[in-house]
């Protein structure tokens, strides 16, 4: 009898700490988002992407480059030397703290407060639409609307990759990834293309259905040619697209979709990787993060425009979140990593995010 | 230049005058005609080897005084009271610039023409160490902790971090066009760099320049002093509290039609204060009054108590000694005007002649001397700071004759031949090769065929000159030309423009840093080189012999010497006729076309070749372009 009931007991917890376990929302970040838009000195709130660089916040807007220092906004724009306005891709240059600028006009360098600028028209430039730029070692490599090209800093050389030397069938190139071993162009209709530094050898990464609408062939490959970006980290490469995301270990492939997965939409604008298991995607339905099997969604409600987190756990279980707080708007362009604190571009401004412990 | 002709006269007739003291008069009287000529027809036209000291450097101690000879490729090292020679310690090609580790137990020097530095063993006073770095280093300065060499690049634009232990290479800092002087902030912290070509800045709008500002702990660049009208920066020198910079450079007048050069109406030499001393804001304040010029500064000092500043002239051939605290005081109650010819007398306290082109200064470290380096002399003029006088002059070990080369140099770096002294050729041609600016020369009318300052550099073969290829030969050029519408003074005597134009012929190129080892072309030059020679455009159309790259720019020089319309006349040209520039060292000497509008190599075809007639462009692909551009840059 004794036994019995010691069983019954075991039983009982058994099943209350395994409910408890399913009630209760995986651990995922939670943030307190402060919104900069132009009425506190944002150049402008539609914001394409966001670097950081230690205390400083580099914010490409569509009417000039914004820098956040010492809580201030100060705004870089054509007659300061910049290319265009529309400032829709940044990198940082880690070794000599230079920041690369590419906007719908050329590529602009902003390195000690001077702006250099370089154009299809008075440099190798391949195309002044500037949709990617990441600086690795002496080497920028930058996405442009005509193919992709790399400048060596040390000799000034410029390098072209287009459908002529590479095995690139469209030639929109939004976005770029550099690694000292592995540079990653995400092609708009063309894929992932790969470039080996070593070898100087290309690869490329499609659709294995290439069915624009549809997914035949999930984990076989890449889940759309769409691509809309890619970051490169522990060697493991992220992709975005209009049309859900993918990650690529080298060997196996992993998309994400909304119908299996956390992401709030399957238009996603840009990914950025933390490392070999930990992403940030943006949507146009808000800000997704994964940590490998759990998902957590921040945005203001597409519906009310009330702040809203919701966590989404391995089984499938969705959880909502009590915040007061959400990035400045559902539709999310770029994101950057401030230690533990995250800032967001957004269509309807820039949002720090301060994670809360 | 007229003053040291004397002086030559007045060597030739010593003997004379002391064998018969009653003719003194009539030798000084022969001395205006003929014994010029004997002193001019007596120079060899050997190539000399000259000491050419370009810069000096007290050890901490005021032991040692190292001076870095230009010509004969050493550091000398000098006794340094007595100035007696401890050794002579060969580096490489032509160095243009040293300095000492912080614990002086390593000198490091910046070899211009082979990119190496020597790092010399103070203690040994040997070469420990050569280290390959970027293209034409012109400075060098160790960061505090010695664990990195920062080195100013003059032809990559750049300073280059390298480890202070390996000489391994960590990284480039982009600074200013022609980067060239570095100098450290007391505590080494920071430090200044300079350049002695303008920045970029749109077609014919004022020169700008900057002082780039290094974290030396980060190796960062962290801020860039404007220098605003200014094309041409040389040395900076800071007060031993950190709290004030001087900055010596040229002020070019070049936007306004070149009418005359006397007030200061070509160009004018100033020195630029920067700091907390002066506010936020650098402060320009001129060197130069109404007669007085202080042509072409360069070596700057500021003594230890604050009390005095020094700014060698080269063109002018002195040294300008400033009082510290009554500039302050003028700045801090006028500004500073950089054109007001009439404020340096507020604070010059005088002007000492020294040798020919005197470059680099040192202190002592008390401070009492104050030694400058005169290149064309092969001579280091000393000065008591206390007195502000000549005390001493050195002559270092070397020909003690002039050569033709050699006379043709001082010449060239002199500003003596023009009205008032106020500019000579190296004003426009810093360190024998351009400005990167654009001119108005009067005659061709006031705002009329603005023209492009093209290099010096290998043009001994590429008549006729000019951009109209109005001028049949260099004495021309040099001669009469310049003599009318830049010196507007006397002419030269015959033998001194022979001379002139012989040194003028003698400047070579220097190397190439686009080239292979071997003088092999890249793949991307090879393909470029295809596309110059090319007689089909990319549909199979044959191009006409005259719009092919090869046909104009032909031969080694790249030049067939002739003149063409190759469409880029503007309305303010009179004609469109052009000379076909020769294509050595292209790369470097941006803008480009005959008016400057190009900024860079690209643009000349890109914006300013819409119908073909700057060569058949315009079926180029961008990659092919790109390759032209390679190839050209290897030329």
């Amino acid at each position: 009898m004794r036994h019995a009931i010691n069983k019954l007991w075991v039983t009982a917890v058994f099943i209350a700490t395994t409910m408890l376990a399913v009630a209760a929302p995986p651990n995922m970040p939670r943030y307190r988002f402060v919104n900069y838009t132009i009425a506190n000195g944002l150049p402008d709130n539609h914001v394409y992407c966001v670097l950081v660089d230690g205390n400083r916040v580099w914010a490409g807007t569509d009417n000039g480059l914004g820098l956040y220092e010492n809580g201030k906004w100060k705004t870089y724009n054509t007659k300061d030397g910049l290319a265009h306005q529309a400032v829709l891709s940044l990198s940082l240059d880690k070794r000599t703290g230079d920041v690369w600028a590419g906007t719908m006009g050329g590529l602009s360098r902003i390195s000690g407060g001077r702006i250099d600028t370089f154009t299809q028209l008075n440099s190798g430039l391949s195309n002044n639409v500037v949709y990617g730029v990441s600086v690795e070692g002496e080497n920028v490599w930058v996405a442009t609307a005509a193919g992709a090209c790399r400048l060596n800093l040390s000799t000034v050389q410029w390098t072209l990759y287009n459908e002529r030397n590479t095995p690139m069938e469209e030639i929109w190139v939004y976005g770029v990834s550099a690694a000292p071993d592995k540079v990653y162009f995400a092609v708009w209709g063309s894929g992932l293309m790969e470039y080996t530094q070593k070898t100087g050898n290309w690869d490329k990464y499609e659709d294995p259905d290439r069915e624009t609408e549809m997914v035949l062939f999930k984990n076989q490959g890449l889940i759309h040619n769409v691509v809309s970006s890619v970051s490169y980290v522990d060697k493991i490469v992220w992709a975005s697209t209009y049309f859900g995301d993918s990650r690529y270990d080298g060997r196996y492939w992993q998309n994400f979709l909304t119908k299996d997965s956390g992401l709030p939409s399957n238009f996603t604008n840009y990914v950025k990787s933390v490392d070999a298991n930990h992403a940030w995607f943006c949507t146009d339905k808000g800000l997704a993060y994964y940590d490998g099997a759990n998902w957590a969604v921040y945005t203001p409600s597409l519906v009310t425009g009330e702040p809203q987190m919701t966590v989404r756990n391995a089984t499938g279980n969705v959880t909502a979140v009590p915040v007061t707080t959400a990035p400045a708007n559902n539709y999310i362009l770029g994101i950057d990593l401030q230690g533990g604190d995250i800032w967001v571009a957004t269509a309807g401004g820039l949002s720090h995010g301060i994670l809360q412990r | 230049m007229r003053r040291v002709k004397r002086s030559n006269r007045v060597q030739a007739c010593l003997p004379v005058c002391l064998f018969a003291f009653g003719v003194v008069l009539l030798c000084l009287e022969l001395s205006t005609a003929g014994a010029v000529r004997a002193a001019a027809t007596g120079r060899t036209g050997e190539h000399l080897v000259y000491a050419s000291p370009l810069e000096l450097l007290f050890s901490p101690d005021g032991a040692r005084l190292y001076v870095l000879c230009s010509q004969s490729d050493e550091v000398r090292v000098l006794d340094g009271v007595t100035y007696a020679v401890i050794k002579n310690i060969p580096v490489g090609h032509q160095p243009r610039g040293f300095s000492l580790s912080p614990d002086a137990t390593r000198l490091f020097v910046a070899n211009s023409w082979d990119d190496t530095l020597s790092v010399i063993d103070t203690r040994a006073l040997n070469v420990a160490a050569t280290w390959p770095v970027g293209a034409e280093p012109s400075s060098v300065v160790e960061d505090r902790q010695g664990r990195r060499l920062f080195v100013a690049n003059r032809i990559s634009n750049d300073i280059a971090v390298l480890n202070a232990q390996t000489g391994a290479r960590e990284k480039q800092l982009v600074a200013g066009r022609g980067a060239s002087y570095i100098t450290p902030s007391p505590d080494r912290s920071r430090l200044y760099v300079t350049h002695i070509y303008p920045n970029a800045t749109p077609h014919r709008t004022s020169p700008e320049s900057e002082i780039s500002v290094v974290d030396a702990a980060r190796a960062e660049m962290v801020d860039r002093i404007p220098l605003r009208g200014i094309a041409g920066v040389f040395h900076v020198a800071t007060s031993a509290d950190g709290r004030l910079g001087v900055v010596a450079a040229l002020h070019p007048k070049n936007l306004v039609p070149l009418t005359a050069v006397e007030h200061g109406a070509a160009m004018q030499d100033t020195l630029t204060l920067f700091g907390p001393r002066v506010g936020n804001k650098p402060v320009e304040v001129p060197l130069d009054e109404l007669d007085r010029y202080a042509a072409r500064p360069f070596g700057v000092a500021i003594t230890p108590d604050n009390s005095r500043i020094y700014v060698t002239s080269g063109g002018s051939e002195l040294v300008v000694a400033i009082d510290l605290p009554r500039l302050l005081h003028y700045v801090q109650t006028h500004g500073g005007p950089a054109y007001d010819l009439s404020a340096s007398s507020n604070y010059v306290v005088t002007r000492i002649p020294v040798g020919h082109d005197p470059r680099g200064v040192a202190l002592s470290p008390n401070g009492r001397r104050l030694v400058v380096a005169n290149r064309l002399d092969d001579t280091i003029s000393v000065i008591d700071t206390r007195t502000d006088r000549l005390v001493s002059t050195v002559a270092l070990a070397g020909p003690k004759e002039v050569s033709v080369l050699r006379h043709g140099e001082q010449t060239f770096y002199t500003a003596r031949q023009s009205f008032h002294g106020g500019i000579g050729c190296a004003n426009c041609h810093i360190d024998s090769t351009f400005d990167g600016l654009q001119w108005d020369l009067e005659p061709d009318g006031l705002g009329r065929d603005i023209l492009d300052n093209r290099t010096l550099e290998d043009i001994k073969d590429t008549a006729p000159y000019k951009w109209n290829g109005g001028n049949p030969d260099l004495p021309t050029e040099c001669g009469p030309r310049t003599e009318k519408y830049f010196w507007r003074s006397e002419n030269y005597d015959d033998l001194t423009l022979t001379d002139l134009v012989a040194y003028v012929r003698s400047l070579p190129a220097r190397p190439n840093r686009s080239h292979l080892p071997g003088y092999e072309l890249t793949p991307d030059q090879a393909r470029g080189k295809v596309i110059f020679n090319r007689t089909a455009d990319n549909f199979g159309k044959p191009i006409p012999e005259a719009s092919r790259c090869s046909y104009c720019h032909s031969g080694d020089l790249g030049t067939n010497k002739r003149s063409f319309d190759v469409g880029t006349k503007k309305a303010t040209d009179d004609s469109g006729l052009f000379d076909t520039p020769q294509l050595t060292d292209i790369a470097l000497t941006a803008p480009y076309l005959h008016d400057g509008s190009a900024a860079t190599l690209e643009e000349i075809w890109t914006i300013y070749n819409p119908h073909d007639r700057h060569g058949r462009t315009n079926d180029l692909t961008k990659d092919q372009l790109n390759d032209l551009i390679e190839y050209l840059r290897s030329r």
